[in-house]
């Protein structure tokens, strides 16, 4: 072939094309310049027979490059803590709906209880005396396994999130740490954000309702939860939340880029927030 | 130019319940059904192609084109384009809608999928051939008119854009008209406009598009 090929390669420049992985490494890895009539020049270089064949070993070759692909973003770490956290999510919403269901129809049945959680005990533990409260006891004893599977989930995001996000993970928890991952669509994501779009993750809606001028900014999103927004007088809440989403857009970076724990912004983060919280003396917190 | 009608060769209209509807010959993908003779429906509602070809707007395919798609999703209106279509490219940026057209190509040999991102071309330009005849964009990111003029370097001279624009991906708070003004004055860079109708019957603040390359 011409010079083209040297500066400006085809996917089959360097392949055999009886061998389908290195096909796929190449299209996976491969870029040039300007797009080529590759069929044709597939053809002249006598790669392939004419240009059916040709078309039959692209579709072979992208369809295992483009599993490969999928594959190793499904398999990568912050992607598996992603489904845990919406797993535990959607088993929490799941368990709290089937307890109120559980409230409503057996709590006649037992005494009163605190939460739900011991309404539930309770009924599992009937003794049945009719084919209804065998239902009964029976959807209970399910329902307790739902929420131990939701604590088995947080133990898991717990021990496995700062393996993802160290920086991240000692700075805002593990929960929440994976939630602004969750949101964010990734922790290469999260590390292109800027710090005040990582403040309102989250409160998207109330975000839009500031642009269109319904509403006043919101101050913080998910990263709420956290004791040093929470637990800092509403007057300076919004300080609070900028100091904080301000490391956690750092974090977020070193988590990406290199991976290793860095004490220094967590110390800086510390004596930022006193010094917000001693402006009000009735934050004791 | 064809009477307006004009659907291409793989793409009839078929009575499904009693109603006239679109459709194409192929494998079923997402559950859509199909007839005895093996054609499948094609929902206007879920795809803003399968609306242009409803609302009769003129696209010019006849079938058996070589196609370069841009945003193929999971793959809903891909697989209807690659059963009248020739040589299919389909590019779609998102791993998890890619597993499902995963599935859509494996049962359609002239589907080629590629995980790439269209707003960088030389990530596929090694694969994606020159003298593509029809380039189709169905893209929700920002930039779309960019998106569209990188990508004509695929395109025949002779070759046709059909660009899906959906105003909420550029700006969430404009009106719809404005965007769709601002995205095609900027298309103008390097393409010449023949159709733009608005696809709400069936897909809200959606433009449909079709240009010709000026080069």
């Amino acid at each position: 072939m011409s010079k083209e090929q040297s500066d400006n390669p085809a996917w089959f420049s360097d392949i055999d094309p009886d061998d389908i992985d290195a096909a796929a490494t190449a299209i996976t890895n491969g870029a040039a310049e300007d797009p080529q009539n590759w069929p044709t020049q597939a053809v002249e270089s006598e790669i392939v027979e004419d240009t059916t064949t040709y078309y039959q070993l692209l579709h072979d070759a992208a369809i295992t490059a483009t599993q490969n692909a999928v594959e190793s973003y499904e398999a990568s770490d912050d992607r598996q803590l992603r489904h845990c956290l919406t797993a535990m999510d959607d088993v929490e919403r799941t368990a709290n709906e089937l307890t109120e269901r559980l409230t409503e129809w057996g709590g006649s049945r037992i005494d009163d209880s605190d939460t739900g959680v011991d309404t539930v005990r309770e009924l599992a533990d009937i003794t049945p005396s009719t084919p209804v409260e065998t239902r009964l006891t029976s959807l209970a004893t399910q329902v307790l396994m739902l929420y131990e599977e939701r604590d088995d989930l947080r133990t898991y995001i717990e021990t496995q999130a700062a393996t993802v996000a160290p920086n991240l993970t000692a700075m805002a928890g593990p929960v929440l740490a994976t939630r602004l991952i969750e949101l964010a669509g990734g922790l290469k994501s999260l590390a292109r954000q800027p710090a005040g779009t990582i403040q309102v993750l989250g409160a998207e809606d109330a975000l839009f309702a500031h642009l269109e001028g319904r509403a006043s900014a919101p101050k913080h999103g998910a990263i709420f939860t956290h004791e040093y927004v929470r637990g800092t007088h509403p007057a300076n809440r919004g300080s609070a939340a900028r100091a904080f989403a301000g490391k956690l857009a750092i974090a977020a970076r070193i988590d990406h880029y290199s991976g290793t724990h860095k004490q220094s912004i967590h110390d800086e983060l510390t004596d930022r927030i006193e010094t917000i919280r001693a402006r009000n003396k009735e934050d004791t917190a | 130019m064809k009477a307006s009608s004009s659907l291409p060769d793989g793409v009839q209209r078929r009575q499904f319940d009693n109603r006239s509807r679109l459709t194409t010959h192929g494998t079923t993908v997402y559950g859509e059904p199909r007839d005895t003779d093996g054609w499948r429906l094609w929902d206007a509602g879920r795809s803003k192609l399968g609306a242009m070809f409803k609302l009769d707007i003129e696209t010019g395919l006849t079938g058996g084109e070589s196609i370069l798609y841009l945003g193929a999703a999971s793959g809903t209106t891909v697989s209807h384009v690659a059963d009248f279509a020739g040589p299919t490219y389909a590019i779609e940026f998102a791993p998890r809608p890619v597993r499902d057209l995963l599935e859509v190509a494996t049962t359609r040999p002239n589907l080629i999928p590629l995980l790439c991102d269209a707003r960088q071309p030389e990530t596929y330009a090694h694969v994606v051939e020159t003298d593509i005849e029809y380039l189709i964009q169905d893209v929700a990111t920002r930039g779309q008119a960019t998106v569209a003029l990188r990508n004509r370097q695929f395109l025949a001279p002779d070759g046709k854009l059909i660009l899906m624009i959906k105003a909420r991906s550029e700006d969430v708070l404009s009106d719809p008209e404005d965007v769709f003004d601002t995205i095609i004055s900027t298309l103008r860079e390097g393409y010449i406009i023949q159709t733009r109708q608005r696809l709400d019957r069936f897909h809200d603040d959606h433009l449909a598009v079709v240009a010709t390359p000026n080069m």
